[in-house]
């Protein structure tokens, strides 16, 4: 069971790595992942947002909705383990 | 469950860095724009200097300056300062979280910059009382109050 | 040849990173091993969502506020990753959290985390 295991590990990581033959290069500045959008953000972040940060404005003005389903995530975990783990004693 | 334990070295080291770490998590917050950091990091930091005061002081202390109520209440209140000014947004006629809309008298880019210093606020408070109420529960088993 | 391996090992080591935390995840029997299998697997999707936001000769992506020449985004690297894997650190604790939560609560009821031995008790109450 364990060989097993160890096969079906190993194949799925040849997989990948043979994915990789079509990956970018490291460090390439004209990676897709870096000429789609992020350039955009990068040039008018001062213009629009008055953030020298691109990453908080992306953060929470670009992509505002995002972050509030994140922050919904963290409050839900939250509720989760109080709802699990929490036992008031009744007066 | 976790109780004091008697060393008058991390008692007091503890109680001179722990206000020390909550200022900078205040910092990270308040200047998330224009350096590294923001809510969630600012909210993190703010956490774990209550865990230390939980390692260093026992569970009663932390009782004490942060009680499982005022806890939970934070935990919803920076959500709703998160999507209340969504909403706020939303009344002036802009869209939901389009913080350009806010009725602050400056230009659209400097309410976009109010507005996330606004967010980054509200999630710090959300992040830091999660860690909280997460570690709290764990290390005493919920076996409190 | 060197150079293939240059530009892609950083791939090569986020996989192997990332199949350590999968056969943990399905060879393992006890569940806290499988929860730290898991908590490897979420480090390596990490690594590599800020690995592919990396530029040659860029920095770190806050543009100067008073400077009157016009910015090149060749000169920052990619916000992108860096913002969605901020949030997903945040989210990847809170979830660790839960996951030990509910481990607490299968260990109060069947006083083991060993996989087989709770799959024999359930059976044992069961039959």
């Amino acid at each position: 069971m364990r060989f097993l295991n160890f096969i079906l590990v190993a194949i799925a990581g040849g997989i990948l790595i043979y994915s990789t033959v079509d990956m970018p290069p490291w460090a390439d500045p004209s990676s897709p992942a870096s000429v789609h959008v992020s350039p955009r953000y990068i040039e008018k972040t001062l213009e629009e947002t008055a953030t020298p940060n691109v990453v908080t404005s992306v953060l929470a003005d670009y992509r505002g909705y995002d972050t509030l389903g994140e922050t919904t995530v963290i409050f839900t975990a939250g509720m989760c383990c109080i709802l699990l783990l929490r036992r008031v004693s009744k007066r | 469950m976790i109780s004091r334990y008697e060393s008058i070295i991390i008692t007091t080291l503890c109680k001179l860095l722990i206000p020390v770490i909550q200022l900078y998590g205040l910092y990270v917050i308040m200047h998330g724009h224009s350096s590294p950091g923001g809510g969630f990091q600012g909210g993190v930091i703010l956490g774990a200097s209550f865990i230390l005061l939980v390692i260093s002081h026992g569970l009663d202390e932390v009782k004490k300056r942060m009680s499982e109520k005022l806890n939970t209440i934070f935990c919803s209140f920076g959500l709703l300062i998160y999507a209340g000014l969504g909403v706020l947004a939303l009344i002036f006629g802009g869209n939901y979280l389009d913080y350009g809309h806010l009725p602050i008298p400056v230009t659209i880019a400097e309410a976009r910059y109010l507005g996330i210093l606004g967010i980054e606020i509200g999630v710090g408070i959300t992040v830091m009382a999660v860690m909280i109420s997460i570690f709290l529960d764990i290390s005493s088993v919920g076996e409190q109050e | 040849m060197i150079e293939y391996i240059i530009s892609k090992y950083n791939y090569w080591i986020y996989i192997v990173l990332m199949m350590i935390g999968f056969y943990a995840m399905i060879s393992k029997r006890n569940l806290m091993k499988k929860l730290i299998g898991m908590t490897i697997f979420q480090t390596a999707i990490i690594l590599f969502y800020i690995s592919i936001g990396v530029k040659r000769d860029a920095t770190i992506p806050i543009v100067p506020e008073h400077s009157h020449e016009a910015i090149k985004a060749l000169e920052y690297v990619n916000p992108l990753p860096h913002v969605l894997m901020l949030t997903a650190i945040v989210v990847m604790v809170s979830t660790s959290g839960v996951a030990l939560a509910l481990l607490i609560m299968i260990y109060k009821r069947y006083k083991t985390i060993e996989e087989d031995e709770i799959l024999k008790l359930r059976q044992e109450a069961g039959a």
